[in-house]
């Protein structure tokens, strides 16, 4: 091959390059201006904050690894978080047994109607949700088992659509509709049970 | 959702989550803030379950710890 082409070839394999670094120094700098959005629905989805910690290192790890399979332009932050909730299943959390749900929640308004009976003379419902301490939420939500939690704090806490929930646990649209109206209810009856234990 | 029968607003409990989800067809969208606007019964119900989902939000949301922020940016991988 005369002299001139493999200097021509070297030359556009040194662009190539330096395009290919380019695009991976935008895609971390991109990941990594999501991470506190996906600290914050980590933080949940693990049992703890050291766990929650652990796997949003390991789920960057593996980002900017892999970061070739992702699609320029698609959700990055649901991207990240398919990641991050694969990676929690692998560490066999599910292994966790599901408790029987009892028909405590039979009702939508449970705890509104704690909240109502034991407030009295109810006038300002903003302020109701105040008689919930930090605790008394974390400690509900920690309470929901994984399925429902999953979505919950997906869609509640990290606002991703339905479609998002679905696509980052792998399951369908309907099945992340009913378990967030399941979950909604048993995170309000454990908050209801809270309540009650403070009275 | 329709108006007081011999059990209250059963229909409105079903409608609320999706109205709060913005999920209804227009017209059911449309229904519900007519039947919110006449039914305090709903009115403050539907006021308790939007400052619950936001309560709960605010709550919960913690910042990331700096410290784990600079570990993330220590991952990322070194140009050659």
């Amino acid at each position: 091959m005369p002299v001139a082409s493999v200097a021509r070839m070297e030359a556009s394999d040194a662009t190539r390059i330096a395009a290919g670094a380019r695009d991976r120094v935008r895609f971390e700098e991109e990941a990594l201006e999501l991470s506190d959005q996906v600290y914050r629905v980590a933080r949940h989805l693990a049992g703890s904050r050291e766990e929650a910690e652990d796997l949003v290192q390991e789920t960057y790890a593996r980002a900017f690894r892999s970061w070739r399979s992702y699609q320029p332009g698609t959700n990055l932050r649901a991207w990240l978080l398919r990641i991050l909730t694969n990676l929690n299943i692998d560490r066999g959390r599910r292994q966790q047994r599901t408790p029987p749900m009892q028909g405590l929640e039979a009702n939508d308004y449970f705890l509104y109607d704690k909240l109502a009976e034991s407030d009295g003379a109810l006038s300002d419902e903003e302020r109701v949700v105040e008689r919930l301490s930090q605790d008394d939420i974390v400690t509900a939500l920690s309470a929901v088992p994984h399925d429902f939690r999953d979505v919950i704090v997906l869609v509640d806490i990290g606002d991703f659509s339905y479609q998002d929930a679905a696509q980052i646990l792998d399951i369908p649209i309907g099945t992340v509709m009913s378990r967030l109206h399941r979950g909604r209810r048993i995170l309000k009856r454990e908050l209801a049970e809270s309540v009650l234990e403070d009275e | 959702m329709m108006g007081h029968s011999g059990d209250p607003c059963a229909h409105c409990e079903e409608m609320m989550q999706p109205y709060l989800d913005h999920i209804l067809s227009e017209a059911e969208m449309r229904e519900a803030e007519v039947h919110l606007s006449e039914c305090d019964w709903c009115r403050r119900r539907y006021r308790f379950e939007e400052s619950l989902r936001v309560y709960v939000r605010q709550v919960v949301s913690e910042p990331m710890p700096a410290a784990l922020k600079q570990k993330l940016a220590a991952l990322r991988i070194p140009l050659d």
